[in-house]
């Protein structure tokens, strides 16, 4: 279909003046813009090591491994949290629990996560039944090693011991409040993915993630 | 004897001013540059950041110096050694002072009583390292354009396109502005009677009206975005624009060789500033502060300290206008910076030098200078406005 002459716009280049013909304008308002960036100056930057960051309520940084009110270890070794890693950073081996202890059949032997392999996507925190597992406000960890970086059971229980009374990292508990995130019944709708693999059911979802309760 | 000795000293002050200030400078620069973009700039080497200089240079001189195997050796060592040693050799004529004034030996307090008989009259200091230099402007302008060399050899021996691209940029801006510069200055010439630049700067200094910036402020115009553009700096950097071409000329140099090219463009923007000031501000004087004719104590050291003072001042805020100008105008295309030269500027400049000519002639009062200029710049900016209007009338008629 030829397109008709009535429907073509023709955009013409702005002439321009005498004023703008001489650059001078242009300059001097340029002048006006750099030089009041000076004497109305106003840093946006952020020292880092002097002033912390103010980190959002959802942060996640380094895991942490939760101890319930008797002091033991919470994991119940289900490997949750090891089947929902994407990275498969997490390595648990499991075992028996002592005879005493009533209310759960296993506890982590070992509990490795391997914090450079680590995405922090946070996929254990919502996978763990238990909330043994959770991401605290902790970024600055470091290491020398590799090995520095694999966090075993007991640091993971040290960190815990660090960030309990951290404000912005309440212990969560299947009875209290689970977190901001544990609010939302339903999450608003987003539209399907337009082109999917017929057997891929997280894409095909109407809601991006439903939390119930 | 003894004037040999002044002479050393004197060039020992100004390598050593030049030099520091160039380190400083690039404080000055990364600071403002910072406070534009609402960044803090350098902030952890000392109070304020006011090491970074002596750090740079530390690193400069400590880091691992590559000659890429590909690079022709000799030209490659050569380049930035052309590239300061003009630059720094071009400020040899430029005053930076009342030279009719200098330090005495006896004039300093202690060391006077050390040194011998004879050399008491004599100067400790002259504000000028080669005096009586009666080309003086021809001889600055035929060195700094040498420098080119130095940017064209780096870029040759490098042996990669991109500085080879950069270098060729570099010659063709360098050539065609050497032309505007060297006419906007001719009228100040023609007006002082001399190219020596110690006159031209004497001649100024009788009141605030005798500055040349009254009489010649197209030339003065001209003069800097022509000296703006010899220098290589933004907005006229394009042998070195990061974004077409990497590094440009200095692609390839690493170490003390890069920070040699960096001084010399440093040193080149100094000079420029200097010329700026001595040839169009009235040099080291200043109404009511720093004035000649107060002859009673115009040799005491506090009143020589006072016009260096003056002097420097207005050579630093000449500086830091061409570090805002960095900030404020972007980059030229290259059609646009050779069209600015050949068709804006050497026409304006020339036609600059035929009133200085005509009211020389004739014996014109020299304040018709003021409006002929402005007039000059309105009747370009007419015809510019006429050429592209013709243009764009063309095209339409044309398109449709």
């Amino acid at each position: 279909m030829p397109i008709e002459s009535k429907d073509v716009v023709w955009v013409e280049e702005p002439t321009i003046g005498f004023w703008e013909a001489s650059f001078l304008p242009a300059i001097v308002a340029g002048l006006k813009t750099t030089i009041s960036h000076v004497t109305n100056y106003k840093s946006v930057t952020q020292q880092y090591p002097e002033e912390q960051p103010e980190l959002p309520l959802h942060y996640r940084g380094l895991h942490r491994l939760n101890k319930d009110d008797q002091g033991r270890v919470k994991c119940v070794a289900c490997f949750m949290c090891s089947t929902a890693c994407p990275a498969h950073c997490i390595d648990i081996v499991a075992q028996d629990t002592p005879a005493e202890w009533s209310d759960r059949d296993k506890m982590p032997n070992t509990f490795v996560i391997d914090e450079l392999r680590c995405i922090y996507c946070g996929m254990c925190e919502e996978a763990c039944p238990c909330d043994a597992i959770e991401l605290t406000h902790i970024y600055d960890h470091t290491g020398l090693t590799r090995d520095d970086m694999r966090f075993d059971k007991e640091k993971l229980l040290d960190v815990f011991e660090k960030t309990k009374n951290d404000p912005k990292d309440p212990v969560r508990t299947h009875r209290g409040r689970l977190g901001v995130a544990s609010d939302f019944i339903e999450l608003p709708t987003l539209a399907p993915a337009t082109s999917v693999a017929n057997n891929d059911r997280a894409a095909q979802a109407v809601t991006a993630g439903v939390i119930k309760r | 004897m003894i004037e040999l000795i002044t002479t050393l000293i004197t060039i020992g002050a100004v390598l050593g001013g030049t030099l520091g200030t160039c380190s400083y400078l690039i404080y000055v620069e990364r600071k403002l540059s910072a406070f534009m973009q609402d960044r803090v700039g350098p902030n952890r080497v000392g109070p304020y950041g006011l090491f970074q200089p002596l750090a740079d240079g530390l690193k400069f001189l400590l880091k691992e110096d590559i000659i890429p195997d590909h690079v022709n050796k000799v030209m490659f060592l050569i380049a930035p050694t052309i590239s300061v040693f003009t630059t720094l050799l071009a400020f040899s004529v430029v005053p930076f002072g009342d030279v009719n004034t200098s330090f005495k030996w006896q004039d300093l307090p202690i060391i006077s009583s050390f040194v011998p008989e004879s050399w008491q009259t004599a100067d400790v200091l002259r504000f000028l390292v080669a005096p009586n230099v009666d080309i003086g402007i021809v001889f600055i302008f035929a060195i700094t354009s040498l420098a080119v060399y130095g940017i064209i050899l780096g870029g040759w021996a490098s042996n990669n396109k991109y500085s080879a691209l950069g270098s060729l940029r570099a010659s063709a801006q360098v050539v065609s502005y050497e032309i505007p510069l060297g006419m906007s200055v001719l009228g100040i010439a023609l007006m002082a009677g001399t190219l020596n630049l110690e006159s031209v700067m004497g001649k100024q200094t009788s009141s605030i009206f005798a500055w040349n910036i009254w009489y010649q402020p197209l030339a003065c115009l001209i003069f800097f975005t022509a000296a703006l553009a010899e220098s290589n700096r933004m907005p006229f950097d394009l042998p070195e624009c990061e974004q077409e071409l990497v590094g440009g000329y200095h692609t390839e140099y690493s170490a003390l060789k890069f920070a040699l090219f960096f001084l010399g463009e440093y040193t080149h923007v100094v000079t420029v500033s200097f010329l700026t000031v001595i040839l169009f501000f009235g040099g080291w004087h200043l109404p009511f502060i720093a004035e000649a004719n107060l002859d009673a104590n115009s040799t005491s050291i506090l009143m020589i300290l006072v016009k260096l003072g003056v002097l420097m001042l207005k050579v630093f805020l000449v500086i830091v206008f061409i570090m805002l100008l960095r900030w404020t105008i972007p980059r030229f295309r290259f059609d646009q910076l050779m069209g600015l030269a050949w068709k804006v500027m050497i026409p304006l400049s020339m036609a600059n030098v035929v009133v200085v000519m005509t009211i020389k002639q004739f014996g014109i009062s020299q304040w018709w200078l003021l409006p002929i200029s402005l007039a000059l710049f309105g009747a370009a900016g007419a015809i510019g406005v006429a050429t592209k209007q013709a243009e764009l009338n063309q095209r339409s008629v044309t398109t449709h």
